[in-house]
């Protein structure tokens, strides 16, 4: 009978993990090991540690490897993991004008201070399916990676050579700001952030809330609702002032010294400054460029630039397109929060459609 | 600070009820909140849990901030013990806290809920703690959080009765089926998690305290015993209840309980069963009798 279907769950569950298991590992190929998926997938661990909220290869590619590559779930048990660690205590703010660059580009002047450095991309690839790579072997891949160290001057110029002193390079915006063009930065110390991890976030946010909500955003989610903003239901016309990649330290206050600060290591960031339309700000004569910051861990240029877009775009001083308005953004944007909703229609809903089904035929009058 | 507190703890064990006593203690004071604000949400932190967002992780939550070592736990989804959500959960409480687990919902302590109450009122000392999605009963006339937070501030719930209103114009009576938009206290509108209006009678004066908790939206909110609970009506238009008239349960007989429509596979014909399966088994095992139709 079908009131039995819903009895026996614990049985069902086991047999379902089973069934995971071994959909996971029933090919003939060894095993997929965490190390090879840290090497060889980083834009997509990069991925999974920006949603998860966690700066951890290692953990996210354990998320992605237990998750058979599904970035939406693996992001998940990240984030659940990380709800478990203790808080030990606050970085001080990261400053990413020291960053070590691994790549920095500005699509808004041809020379900037410290120079373009194109560093990792595939933008100007051919996207041309490599055959011989199905045949990879690891003597090929010796072979490669020897090759290119020697094409190299020094071994501080691999990009995981260990951080250099860090650069101090001029952000793009700074001359800009020196000039007046683009609007100064708000008055005055603006306090501690909002943390969106211990805090329910009440609207409107800050801007401190807007940006880290973003920051863990779903990347696909994030790029939907700036698009749509580029595109036509919106007036975000971004010049990309500045993008940069590169490892930022992270450092805190020094436990027993005060007013010294130890560093803990460097996380690989994305950060990108846009410039967009002119404004005029309440109260002021002259025009100036807006400003829209984007910033995710790892190596994630979509999601930087797309943050930025809609940071600029939410500061619109009257909202009417979606990406304008703060709570559509931000509620819609959660890759945990809206992929766990969207499977939940899965669970039964016997008793609510029951009272639908209720309605319906009182509205149609079948129970005369 | 010391530099032991910089090392990450060696042997690390989940803490009981999983979630760590600062977080428990957090949403212990949103309750108290909720508590002595009948109907009216109160935000929380909601970290994420090994539970999907959507799937019960408020509920879940306040679970897990009240539960003790001698408290007696019911999970039920959809009214039933043995539905795959409710089980994952319960082997989720019971493998971070070890208590005593029960069917019978005149034993527990605490029962957790998602759409369903049991079919026999709770009592004093019993808590319900109810799962909610969507906790803003004003999300079916605005959009907005920070518009839905002023109405209620200011009771503005002009808008709510005019589209229960036109909800009548167009069709002949109220359309919404559960999640019945309820006055608290006569004070706050409350979605009264997605319970079905015929359980919304058991939240009214009830002797027992319910916990409603949103974790995806952040949300909690509670009716404390003896509070009124109100479904919204017009003078000459009550609130109705799911008309079971004539049917009756194939497995216990109950002719006054919330019944699931079922479909034989083979016949194709409908027969009909107890939502509450702790309450059917029960009448089934003879150790309560069939009441008088609470709902005749």
């Amino acid at each position: 009978m079908g009131y039995v279907a819903v009895q026996g769950g614990i049985t069902a569950i086991e047999n379902s993990q089973k069934l995971n298991r071994y959909l996971r590992l029933r090919g003939s190929s060894a095993p997929v090991s965490v190390a090879q998926i840290m090497d060889q997938m980083g834009p997509l661990v990069d991925r999974v540690m920006s949603e998860g909220g966690l700066y951890s290869p290692f953990h996210a590619a354990l998320a992605l490897k237990q998750a058979s590559g599904d970035p939406l779930e693996a992001s998940f048990l990240l984030r659940a993991y990380r709800s478990t660690l203790r808080r030990m205590v606050d970085s001080l703010p990261v400053r990413t004008d020291g960053m070590r660059i691994l790549r920095r580009i500005s699509s808004a002047f041809k020379t900037i201070p410290g120079g373009q450095v194109l560093g990792s991309t595939s933008d100007y690839e051919q996207r041309i399916l490599d055959f011989s790579l199905a045949e990879e072997t690891e003597e090929a891949q010796r072979a490669a990676v020897r090759a290119f160290a020697a094409s190299v001057a020094t071994a501080a110029g691999l990009p995981d050579a260990a951080p250099l002193e860090p650069e101090r390079f001029r952000k793009v915006v700074s001359n800009l700001r020196e000039q007046g063009l683009v609007a100064p930065s708000p008055l005055g110390d603006p306090g501690p952030p909002t943390d969106i991890t211990q805090e329910s976030t009440a609207f409107p946010l800050d801007r401190s809330g807007r940006l880290q909500m973003l920051a863990r955003a779903e990347t696909g989610g994030v790029l939907a609702l700036a698009y749509s903003s580029m595109r036509g239901y919106g007036s975000v016309h971004p010049t990309v002032a500045e993008l940069r990649v590169g490892r930022a330290q992270v450092r805190i206050p020094h436990p027993f010294r005060k007013g010294e600060a130890v560093a803990l290591g460097s996380i690989v960031v994305t950060e990108v400054e846009i410039v967009a339309s002119v404004q005029r700000l309440e109260g002021e004569e002259t025009p100036t460029f807006s400003l829209g910051y984007g910033a995710c861990f790892g190596h994630n240029e979509v999601k930087a630039i797309s943050t930025a877009v809609l940071d600029r775009a939410m500061k619109s001083p009257s909202p009417k397109d979606p990406a304008e308005d703060q709570e559509f953004v931000l509620l819609h944007t959660d890759g945990i929060e809206s992929s766990g909703f969207c499977s939940h229609f899965k669970l039964p809903h016997y008793v609510t459609f029951q009272a639908d089904l209720d309605r319906l035929r009182d509205m149609r009058g079948d129970r005369e | 600070m010391t530099l032991q507190d910089l090392l990450p703890a060696r042997g690390f064990q989940y803490n009981f009820a999983f979630i760590d006593e600062g977080a428990k203690r957090e949403v212990r004071r949103a309750l108290l909140k909720a508590v002595a604000l009948p109907g009216h949400q109160v935000p929380f932190a909601s970290p994420e849990l090994p539970i999907a967002r959507g799937w019960g992780t408020g509920g879940l939550q306040v679970t897990m901030s009240l539960i003790g070592p001698n408290d007696v736990l019911k999970i039920i989804d959809q009214g039933c013990d043995g539905s795959v959500n409710a089980v994952n959960l319960r082997k989720l409480l019971v493998a971070t806290t070890g208590v005593r687990t029960t069917f019978d919902s005149r034993e527990a302590t605490l029962m957790q809920s998602r759409h369903r109450l049991p079919e026999i009122p709770m009592t004093e000392g019993q808590i319900a703690v109810l799962q909610v999605p969507l906790p803003e009963p004003l999300r079916l006339v605005e959009p907005s959080e920070v518009e839905t937070r002023r109405m209620h501030a200011e009771g503005d719930y002009a808008r709510m009765w005019v589209s229960l209103y036109e909800d009548v114009v167009q069709n002949g009576s109220v359309s919404l089926s559960w999640g019945y938009p309820c006055r608290v206290n006569d004070s706050y509108i409350m979605s009264p998690s997605p319970l079905p209006r015929w359980d919304l009678h058991m939240l009214h004066q009830a002797e027992h305290l319910t916990l409603l908790g949103a974790g995806r939206e952040k949300r909690v909110y509670a009716v404390p015993p003896h509070t009124s609970v109100r479904p919204l009506e017009f003078d000459d238009l009550p609130f109705t209840v799911e008309n079971f008239a004539g049917l009756s349960c194939v497995r216990c007989g109950s002719t006054d309980t919330f019944l699931d429509e079922i479909y034989d596979e083979e016949t194709g014909k409908s027969f009909r069963v107890c939502s509450d399966s702790g309450y059917c088994d029960l009448v089934r095992e003879g150790k309560i009798r069939v009441r008088s139709a609470a709902h005749a």
